[in-house]
């Protein structure tokens, strides 16, 4: 509960600082956000209680607890990347809400990931999701952030929908929505089939998993960058926790029926988010593409449905954080500085910026899985998790996918190191804010992989699923 | 320690870079001796330096590595390719810090991979050992080199894929059931694999790296990598990279799953003797002096992948043999072909005429090379296919029969293409009135040169103890492949 408590108490403070605040004048409330979130996290790294809360509502175990931290430090490097681009004049206004919304989605993810009961679990998911949407029409003079905002909200509707409608018909068979009772409960029956597909098309929404991407690049291209890197990152990391928690609790009976829907779905959405992705010039738009086939990788960690499964899973979404939060925040920094964002505008980009560069190809490799970054051993284990299961073939669709990924990173890299340009963007020294949290990511992408503490603290609480 | 030692020398400047690698061909050296007076001191461990730290516990991975005869042989000729590439390379201007830092970093893989003994750590260093490449072509090649750098890249990325699925199927069936699996591959040889899952992993093991190895129909990527890589990489690639595939499918599919590999052999000895012929052919009406190289590599590393296949200890001596003296002598050619290139500004042969008149060392080093890769005696290249055929021809079987006799058959080949070489560009008058200024080879070119030919002629002189030393290591391989002769 105390990270809840905490994130709570962040975003009151946030409101108050923003009360006390001098009109127009300071950026001291982005400084103080930040701090007072890395406060928050630093916080959460205490061992807390575990144990059940509400009448089994709410439950935290020490799995949930490190799911909870995992997202807290993605979230402070997003805010880290934010600060140049909230101290524009247009964004200082309201930057406090910046942190409020992101804060308050926050606090329903770490509700959800606790959830022990369908209810919980439906509110956290609702106060993760509308937040997000006012977020993706943060620049509302743009009418592409608008268009953004609104299409989020209404996809987000239609699935909270579908996935309601779902949740109606489990309790309908079942007469209850706590995790521990529904374990033992759920069976072959047909109406509880049909349940679990609505649930699963629900959040398969919010994972963005095909065929229910099509919302995300759009809402991603529109969005500004960092609310996308927020949105590609963090949300989708909190809903592939929880997806995976029901799926290896509430439907571990109709193990064979899932794996099978998983296995076709994992195919679809590496094949199309790949195929869409190498077709992409924005970089926004190609960083969505990429982040669907990534979501599909995931996917192949959940098949497993075992404890290596989990834990690959909570380790990939580690890895993930850093090494997408790593693209994102060059192209953030690039956008922030010059606003070019498409892939030609990157050639030559080593001989100006050459340390953005690799920092950029150091990401993108480690999202395609090539040693010595942290991605290698987060693919890794992911497949030897589907591969645990005899999963072979869909292994080997899996790792020709990540061949066809590394031809389109290979892409960005070719421009920026490749390519000649004529006016390449100019060399530029990135403020002291955005510097931070491309180290963090660096630090993150070589550390998490080579320190294999990482993993084996993961895999051991695990265990206890 | 080896990985370690390639670790620091990743510093800036091409003097850093030459040190540093002249360094580690002495510590390769030292490695050498140390590894003779070990064995002949009675040590009969399977692997020696044996070391071991546990990376992954609950996985069972390890950071653990050992050298016997062979990885000790192949890393002497990696490092004596990467000193001799360093040189080549010496007037390296645009972009050269990251030039060497990459071409160390290529460095550091292929060692890595050859002193590995988990598959695990094996397979990381063989991906750290493609992506380089990448950009090594991508940026200081020549022609078409983004294609070509993007499809060498894909192709091997490719193989890794299969290889990926491959290691992890021997992982899941290391060990008998309820006991910890491994991905050690000393603890994996001490456990027969199921037959149905070496079935299905081994070809898929197997193709794996025999990508790399320039398994016929998979080898495309080499004559377009090959050709358009600057100098020194195509030193590195053809000489060390492509012997990270005949190692590996020796080394892992063979090792580890030799049920399999008696089994499936047929198909992948009709591959390969179409790999050594086809290579030969395909370098016969090649005209670009690279291409001819690319081919003619297809061709020798097919002929390590059939002596391989062929299962006895003296066909298996020779494909190592064959390792180190086409990695020698195929990075010879490569870096002859850069010094011509580098004066003529060109590598189409029927432009050149000559140059023996206008640059006797290099036309001299050249005839060397070629005498060489057309096995004649006293070079390395004779000892190599002589063995492996001898090896090849103990086979009793008219299967065994014909094939042997169709690979073979390329030596003649190699002569045809050779000798053309030869003749065209270096006798004969002068064809280009310009060509009579060019100059000869400076010192650092020498010292690339003379490293190289120092080495041919050793091995082709005095192979017994290379010899000795791979037929030592033998043993446990081919007690494992039961064939004890």
């Amino acid at each position: 509960m105390r990270h809840e408590l905490l994130l709570t108490l962040a975003a009151m403070l946030v409101l108050i600082a923003e009360i006390f605040r001098t009109p127009g004048k300071t950026s001291g409330i982005i400084i103080f956000s930040i701090v007072l979130f890395a406060v928050v996290t630093g916080i959460g790294f205490f061992p807390a209680p575990t144990g059940v809360l509400f009448g089994g509502m709410f439950q935290n175990s020490p799995l949930t607890i490190i799911m909870k931290n995992i997202l807290n430090i993605g979230v402070l490097i997003i805010f880290i990347q934010s600060y140049t681009w909230l101290k524009k004049d247009e964004n200082l206004e309201k930057s406090g809400e910046f942190f409020l919304l992101i804060i308050s989605t926050l606090i329903g993810m770490n509700f959800m990931i606790s959830a022990g009961h369908f209810l919980m679990f439906y509110i956290g998911l609702e106060l993760a999701t509308i937040p997000i949407a006012a977020l993706a029409a943060y620049e509302r003079s743009k009418s592409q952030s608008a268009e953004a905002g609104i299409k989020l909200i209404l996809t987000s509707a239609l699935s909270s929908g579908i996935l309601l409608y779902g949740l109606s018909m489990i309790y309908g068979t079942t007469g209850t929505l706590y995790f521990s009772e529904l374990s033992s409960l759920i069976g072959a029956n047909s109406l509880q089939i049909l349940a679990f597909i609505f649930f699963f098309a629900g959040m398969a929404f919010k994972i963005s998993m095909v065929p229910f991407h099509l919302w995300t690049a759009d809402v991603y291209e529109g969005a500004p960058v960092n609310v996308t890197s927020y949105l590609s990152v963090i949300s989708k990391g909190a809903a592939v926790f929880i997806f995976t928690i029901v799926l290896f609790t509430v439907f571990k009976e109709i193990v064979d029926l899932w794996q099978d829907v998983i296995y076709v779905i994992a195919v679809l959405t590496m094949t199309v988010g790949n195929l869409f992705a190498i077709r992409q010039k924005n970089m926004k738009r190609f960083l969505a593409f990429s982040s669907i086939s990534q979501a599909g990788f995931i996917l192949l960690g959940i098949i497993g449905g075992n404890e290596m499964g989990m834990a690959s899973v909570v380790y990939y979404v580690l890895v993930y954080i850093f090494s997408n939060l790593g693209a994102f925040g060059v192209v953030s920094a690039i956008i922030s500085k010059t606003g070019k964002e498409n892939m030609d505008e990157y050639n030559g980009l080593y001989h100006t910026n050459p340390k953005l560069s690799l920092l950029m190809t150091l990401s993108l490799f480690s999202l395609a899985g090539i040693p010595p970054v942290a991605g290698f051993f987060g693919k890794f284990f992911l497949f030897a998790a589907a591969a645990e299961q005899g999963f072979y073939i869909l292994v080997l669709i899996a790792v020709l996918n990540a061949i066809i990924s590394l031809f389109y990173y290979l892409l960005v890299v070719k421009s920026m190191f490749i390519n000649k340009n004529e006016n390449p963007i100019p060399g530029f020294k990135s403020d002291f804010m955005t510097r931070l949290a491309l180290i963090i990511c660096l630090a993150g992408l070589v550390v998490t992989g080579f320190v294999s503490y990482v993993f084996e603290f993961i895999r051991s609480l695990s265990f206890g699923l | 320690m080896f990985a370690l030692m390639a670790g620091k020398n990743m510093k800036q400047v091409r003097i850093t870079a030459a040190i540093g690698m002249s360094l580690q061909l002495i510590l390769a050296g030292i490695l050498v001796y140390l590894y003779l007076t070990g064995r002949s001191a009675g040590n009969t461990e399977q692997m020696m330096f044996y070391e071991h730290y546990v990376w992954y516990e609950s996985l069972n991975i390890g950071y653990t590595i050992g050298v016997d005869g062979i990885s000790v042989a192949m890393i002497a000729l990696t490092s004596i390719v990467v000193f001799a590439g360093i040189f080549a390379s010496w007037e390296m201007d645009f972009l050269s810090k990251e030039f060497f830092i990459s071409l160390i970093l290529l460095a550091t893989g292929v060692f890595g991979f050859f002193i590995s003994l988990d598959l695990f750590t094996m397979f990381l260093f063989y991906e750290l050992a493609v992506i380089p490449m990448y950009l090594l072509i991508g940026i200081w090649g020549s022609g078409p080199k983004e294609y070509a750098a993007m499809k060498l890249t894909l192709m091997l990325m490719g193989g890794s894929a299969l290889l990926l699925v491959g290691l992890l199927g021997i992982y899941f069936n290391s060990a008998a059931e309820g006991s910890a699996l491994t991905f050690n591959i000393i603890e994996i040889s001490k456990h027969t694999i199921p037959m149905e899952a070496q079935r299905f992993f081994f070809p898929i093991t197997f193709v794996g790296f025999g990508v790399l190895g320039a398994l016929f129909p998979l080898h495309t990527w080499s004559p377009d990598g090959h050709s358009s890589a600057p100098t020194a990489v195509s030193m590195l690639h053809a000489g060390v990279l492509m012997k990270l595939g005949g190692y590996g499918c020796f080394r892992v599919a063979m090792f580890l799953m030799p049920e399999a590999a008696h089994e499936m052999a047929w198909i992948f000895i009709i591959l390969t003797s179409i790999s050594v012929v086809y290579g030969a052919f395909g370098a016969v009406v090649q005209k670009d002096l690279k291409y001819i190289n690319a081919y003619s590599s297809v061709s020798h590393c097919g002929l390590v992948l059939f002596a391989i296949l062929m299962m006895n200890e003296t066909a298996l001596d020779g494909a190592i043999l064959q390792m180190i003296s086409h990695g020698l002598m195929t990075a010879l050619f490569f870096a002859l072909i850069g010094m011509l290139y580098g004066r003529t500004h060109t590598r189409l042969i029927h432009e050149m005429g000559g140059l023996m008149k206008v640059m006797p060392f290099i036309g001299v080093c050249y005839v060397i090379a070629g005498l060489a890769s057309l096995g004649l005696p006293g070079l390395s290249g004779f000892v190599a296919e002589m063995t492996i055929f001898f090896g090849a021809f103990q086979h009793t079987d008219t299967f065994h029969r014909v094939v042997t006799v169709l690979a073979c058959s390329s030596i003649v080949i190699t002569a045809v293409y050779i000798l053309r070489v030869i003749g065209t560009l270096l006798l004969g008058p002068v064809t280009n009135s310009h060509f009579n200024h060019l100059k000869d080879a400076v010192w650092y070119e020498k010292i690339t040169t003379v490293s190289l030919i120092v080495a041919v002629a050793a091995i082709g002189l005095a192979p017994l103890w290379l010899s000795d030393m791979i037929g030592d290591s033998l043993q446990p391989i081919m007690e494992k492949l039961g064939i004890l002769i």
